[in-house]
């Protein structure tokens, strides 16, 4: 008889297993929005804006600093939002996870796995826009390679998130409360088009607690030289994602165990 | 060592007592039918043996196993077959599959595959998406899914329910074909027929308890009776009729435009009526003199 053990690595393997052969049947325009957005964003702004108003942030060009900050949006718009849509159709149109809780998985492994597949999928699209960035002149760096691990920890927060937003809302329409309140103020806030050093004091305080912020900062890093403040940084966006996760678990538990 | 052992299961929902007291044994080897009414607290039963549900007070060993705290080992053991259709409808037919051998940790992935498209039939489907099925094929596939672990316990919650006739003989047959290979079937359904052509035995189950236990041909002669008598007539008559047969101690009970009397066996010479038509007691009788629901 098999023993119980917690969060089993071939259980997990297996409920990413189903993700992937879905996602198989719809990547090719995930995909292309994920390569298209960051170019239309650094076309718009980096070429618009950097051209005639701004040249250079931090002797950065300015295309270069919002392409690296794009990182951070791709991050969010692929981890937090597939995480609140995605889980709600899941568990409540499609009723998948009555499915998958028929079988010898628990409510742990099965957010451990949908968590861990968002990760994944935002860490390799939080790359393009740094690829995309490249074009427009951005020289690679060794430590460039550090990008995709810290998109991979924020995305499990921002994935977290999602799913614990899902799991706690009683109609899909009112993730618009969260978009607006939460998501939207965190991308913008986040130090990706301006420094946050142009906003008044308050919000400069109010910045530092952005998962998004730091993620941007943490890319910048990356690109053009890291910093000890940073594993600092790290730090935070890692005890956030355990935090966000053990909270996913809990409220995912209350909304399917009944 | 019964493959199910429930005892003084409750389970509330606010002010709704879906499982109210519910006692239930399902020996190793047979089909039990659980047979009861639209809410009578089927489904709520079969979650709680998966541990999907969490009962309120009660006993619960599934396979040996302590529920709620063991459901993920029993859960190894068991397959399930849900109510409501929750395939991967844009991922292939094989694909479905493939995923649930691997949640239920199946040794060789492409075996189990190929045997359970074989039971389903759907072999010559296997590369299709699920949405290019009939309603038939993903019903067949729905119970393949619940197969891939060759589970010693099955749990079917209204195998064919809203299915037309032709598709529901299909699954009862194969349905059939696993008891007969010795896998424990627990089976909710509110299709007498399905219960009769399935059930080893019938548990009628209403507002959340078992009010009756038996094969089916033991529930006949105990809540029935030998024969039943339908008469047709104008309503003014049959209420007529019913009054005088009442009054004699039978039991009467609606059968759509007629009444019946179960039991006609006993009725004294002389109060049938000529006229009736008299047939053998029946499950469908059972069911609605237990429930006072009429059957479909
Ligand atoms: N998640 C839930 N929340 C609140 N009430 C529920 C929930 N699930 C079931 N109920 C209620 O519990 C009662 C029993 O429902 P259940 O689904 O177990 O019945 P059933 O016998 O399966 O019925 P049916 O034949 O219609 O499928 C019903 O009154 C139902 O409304
Ligand atoms: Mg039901």
């Amino acid at each position: 008889m098999r023993p119980i053990r917690r969060l089993e690595p071939a259980v997990i393997l297996a409920v990413m297993g189903r993700e992937m052969a879905n996602f198989r049947t719809f990547w090719k325009s995930t995909v292309f929005t994920s390569t298209f957005e960051p170019v239309v964003y650094l076309l718009a702004f980096g070429l618009g804006l950097g051209t005639t108003l701004v040249a250079d942030v931090d002797g950065v060009e300015y295309v270069q600093f919002v392409g690296t900050g794009l990182v951070a949006t791709a991050v969010v718009f692929s981890s937090a939002l597939p995480a609140m849509f995605g889980t709600f159709v899941k568990e409540r149109f499609q009723r998948t996870y009555d499915a998958i809780l028929a079988a010898p998985v628990d409510v742990e492994e099965l957010v451990t796995a949908e968590m861990l597949w968002i990760g994944l999928r935002a860490a390799v699209f939080g790359c393009f826009p740094l690829l995309v960035t490249m074009f427009f002149g951005l020289d690679p760096e060794p430590t460039m390679l550090l990008v995709p691990v810290f998109a991979f920890v924020t995305a499990l927060a921002f994935a977290a998130f999602g799913i614990t937003v899902a799991a706690s809302v009683a109609k899909i329409d009112q993730f618009n409360y969260v978009t607006t309140l939460v998501i939207t103020p965190l991308f913008l806030v986040a130090g990706t088009f301006f420094p946050i050093e142009q906003l008044p004091h308050g919000l400069q305080v109010l910045a530092q607690f952005n998962p998004l912020y730091q993620l941007v900062e943490l890319v910048r890093g990356a690109c053009f030289g890291l910093d000890p403040v940073d594993a600092l940084r790290f730090a935070g966006l890692l005890t956030l994602a355990l935090v966000m996760w053990r909270l996913a678990i809990n409220r995912m538990t209350k909304r399917l165990i009944i | 060592m019964p493959a199910i052992e429930l005892h003084g299961l409750t389970k509330r929902f606010g002010p709704i007592n879906a499982v109210d007291g519910l006692d239930l044994v399902v020996d190793e080897g047979i089909c039990l039918g659980l047979l009861g009414p639209n809410g009578a607290g089927k489904s709520t039963t079969m979650k709680m043996l998966t541990g999907q549900a969490i009962p309120d007070s009660g006993e619960i060993r599934v396979l040996g196993f302590e529920l709620p705290q063991d459901a993920k080992q029993a859960r190894a053991e068991m397959g399930v077959v849900p109510q409501l259709d929750n395939l991967d409808i844009d991922v292939t037919v094989e694909e479905n599959l493939a995923v649930f051998a691997r949640l239920y940790r199946v040794a060789d992935v492409g075996a189990a595959v190929d045997r359970t498209l074989e039971i389903a039939r759907l072999t010559d489907r296997r590369k299709d998406a699920v949405d290019k099925l009939s309603g038939g094929m993903r019903r067949r596939l729905l119970l393949a899914r619940g197969l891939v672990h060759e589970p010693k316990l099955l749990l079917l919650d209204e195998p064919t329910v809203g299915l037309d006739p032709q598709i529901r003989t299909e699954l009862w047959s194969l349905i059939d074909g696993l008891r007969s290979r010795g896998t424990t079937i627990l089976m909710s359904t509110h299709y007498i027929e399905e219960a009769e052509r399935l059930a080893d035995e019938v548990a009628v189950v209403a507002a959340g308890k078992v009010i009756a236990r038996g094969t089916p041909a033991e529930l006949i002669t105990e809540h029935a009776g030998q024969r039943t008598a339908e008469v047709y007539g104008p309503p003014d008559r049959l209420t007529e009729i019913r009054g005088e047969v009442e009054e004699a101690g039978l039991r009467v009970r609606a059968a759509g435009p007629a009444i019946a009397i179960v039991a006609a066996e006993t009725a004294p010479p002389g109060l049938i009526p000529e006229e009736a038509v008299h047939r053998a007691g029946s499950l469908e009788d059972v069911f609605v003199m237990l429930t006072g629901e009429e059957a479909e």
